[in-house]
């Protein structure tokens, strides 16, 4: 009995669908669509149409200032300086540390990934408080360093100071990425590499970095992209007194003493620009290297 | 074992190295006074006492808690059919959704910012300076994780398979999608949400850029009280710490939870 009732309905179910067609479907992502769109989509495009001079002028008369203006291209070179090298730093710290990270038992293992997770929290505003009250002209740590007299006086109000806190922030984002990616490494193949007679350094040097090296790569280019965006803790730090280009087109929108919304716009853009060029070149690079030198 | 113990050495320095900020924070916030001497002075909890007992920081954390959670509904119930929808009726579309989504990671807060204060400021939608315009730029926030776990989830129970099987029980489709895969989302969703809001909760560009004092979140109050005493801060950090933490554990359990 339950199978020919079955039988019967099955047809009119398999029918059900056609009549409606995709439309649910289409009407579902409709609002998604919308919100997408409106906040995020249509922004991006305003900030590619408004980067031309709003008193007139040819469309590259923006970039033409930024590009030769000392003062722009100050804030290009002091945000390329702090993610290079905080990019570096936590790039490396985070490969020294994964690897040891894979070796050790493994609830030291877990704990440690659970901390590194919450730690990655520890961005922006907050970061920027803490650091000043642990390295500020105060700071708990300047008080404990002066008195041994490692140092004279701190530092922390100046780029060095912000490759600092950037590389913290990257440490934790490095770690999460470049776990997983670990995987590619097979454990025989450093047993093997000892039986040759091949030291840890020899064994990283010619087979675990180069197996990385397109994971390293990439982890780089998300940490220095994370880096160029950032905003909140140089300016929390500094309260905009630091020449970056980001601090620069927030205080040409948003600042209090004149606005020129055309002028960020065009900012914004080079800076897209900037992003777009790196993760090609890094591409480039990489289909380079794999198509075998 | 020389190396084993390398490593152990490695790992326990990486976490000293992140834990710094955080214990030194602590420690802060908890003296009376740590300003000329190597070692605090005196234990208090006076500074978290003013804290909690601040108006303004109340408010603020209401704030923060009203738009982050008004985010993640307003997250929920547009990414939820948006994912069942691809992965039914256009499952084509999910290499280029995936690509879509992480739109809003490639252009920094501060660029779109600088988009949607001259397009949301004044004439037909002005939402510049209001909660609202932070539900919509938050969204854009949470939707790469949103989407991606969500998404995972889908693609582990078949949907096809499931939908076609409630057709052929009678049911319709947003019956079946109601009764058969949105409880198959569940845990996939809340883990999303609780990772959504811990990231949410910690942004502080579109706050202070497209809204600032006139619906003052947490993390612009933090900013705004830069030039109160540094134990007071502190105490501030510390309590946001806390609660953050506490999320993303739970969000940590709950995805260990699924995958066993």
């Amino acid at each position: 009995m339950a199978t020919a009732k079955l039988a019967v309905i099955a047809p009119a179910a398999a029918e059900r669908r056609p009549a409606f067609g995709r439309w649910p479907g289409v009407l579902a992502l409709l609002p998604f669509f919308a919100v997408l769109l409106a906040f995020c989509l249509v922004p991006a495009a305003w900030v590619l149409i408004s980067s031309k001079p709003a008193d007139g002028g040819m469309w590259y008369a923006n970039f033409a200032e930024i590009l030769s203006s000392p003062f722009y291209r100050q804030a290009f070179g002091n945000s390329l300086d702090v993610s290079l090298w905080s990019s570096l730093a936590g790039l490396v710290i985070a490969v020294v540390g994964v690897a040891s990270l894979r070796r050790v038992p493994g609830r030291l293992r877990s704990a440690a990934v659970a901390f590194t997770n919450m730690s990655s929290n520890l961005s922006g505003v907050p970061l920027a408080f803490a650091f000043i009250i642990l390295l500020g002209t105060n700071g708990t740590l300047t008080l404990i360093l002066r008195h041994w007299g490692w140092i004279d006086d701190a530092h922390l109000y100046s780029l060095n100071g912000l490759i600092l806190i950037y590389a913290y922030f990257q440490i934790p984002l490095g770690v999460l990425v470049l776990y997983p990616a670990f995987d590619a490494l097979d454990d025989d193949w450093q047993h093997a590499a000892s039986q040759l007679g091949a030291g840890p350094f020899s064994y990283w040097w010619h087979v675990g970095l180069p197996v990385l090296a397109p994971a390293l790569a990439g982890t780089f280019i998300l940490l220095f992209a994370n880096a160029m965006g950032a905003y909140a803790s140089a300016f929390a730090l500094t309260a905009g007194n630091v020449n970056l280009v980001t601090i620069r087109i927030a205080s040409l929108v948003a600042g209090d003493i004149f606005l020129q919304p055309d002028l960020a716009a065009a900012l914004a853009v080079l800076l897209m620009a900037l992003l777009a060029l790196v993760t090609a070149v890094n591409h480039w690079l990489l289909n380079r290297s794999y198509r075998g030198d | 074992m020389a190396t084993e113990r390398y490593h152990r050495g490695v790992v326990y320095l990486l976490v000293v190295l992140l834990a710094l900020p955080v214990l030194g924070t602590l420690i802060y916030s908890l003296s009376e006074r740590w300003d000329a001497t190597v070692l605090p002075h005196g234990l208090t909890l006076h500074w978290y006492t003013t804290l909690w007992l601040d108006d303004r920081f109340l408010m603020a954390f209401w704030h923060s808690l009203v738009v982050c959670l008004g985010t993640l509904l307003l997250s929920t119930i547009l990414i939820v059919p948006a994912v069942f929808a691809i992965h039914y009726y256009f499952p084509r579309l999910d290499r280029w959704m995936n690509i879509l989504i992480l739109l809003p990671f490639a252009v920094p807060p501060v660029v779109s910012s600088v988009g949607l204060l001259s397009l949301y400021a004044d004439g037909p939608i002005s939402l510049v300076g209001t909660p609202w315009i932070l539900l919509g730029c938050y969204f854009t926030i949470a939707l790469p994780f949103m989407y991606r776990m969500l998404s995972d989830s889908l693609r582990v129970i078949n949907v096809r398979e499931l939908v076609d099987a409630a057709h052929l029980l009678g049911a319709s489709t947003p019956r079946a999608f109601w009764a058969v895969i949105l409880p198959g989302l569940r845990k996939g969703l809340l883990a999303s949400l609780f990772i959504s809001f811990s990231f949410l909760f910690g942004e502080f560009v579109f706050a202070n850029m497209l809204v600032g004092t006139r619906y003052e979140t947490l993390q612009v109050y933090l900013y705004n009280m830069r030039n109160a005493s540094g134990h007071f801060t502190s105490a501030l950090v510390m309590s946001y710490f806390i609660f953050t933490f506490a999320l993303t554990w739970m969000a940590m359990r709950i995805s260990r939870q699924e995958r066993t």
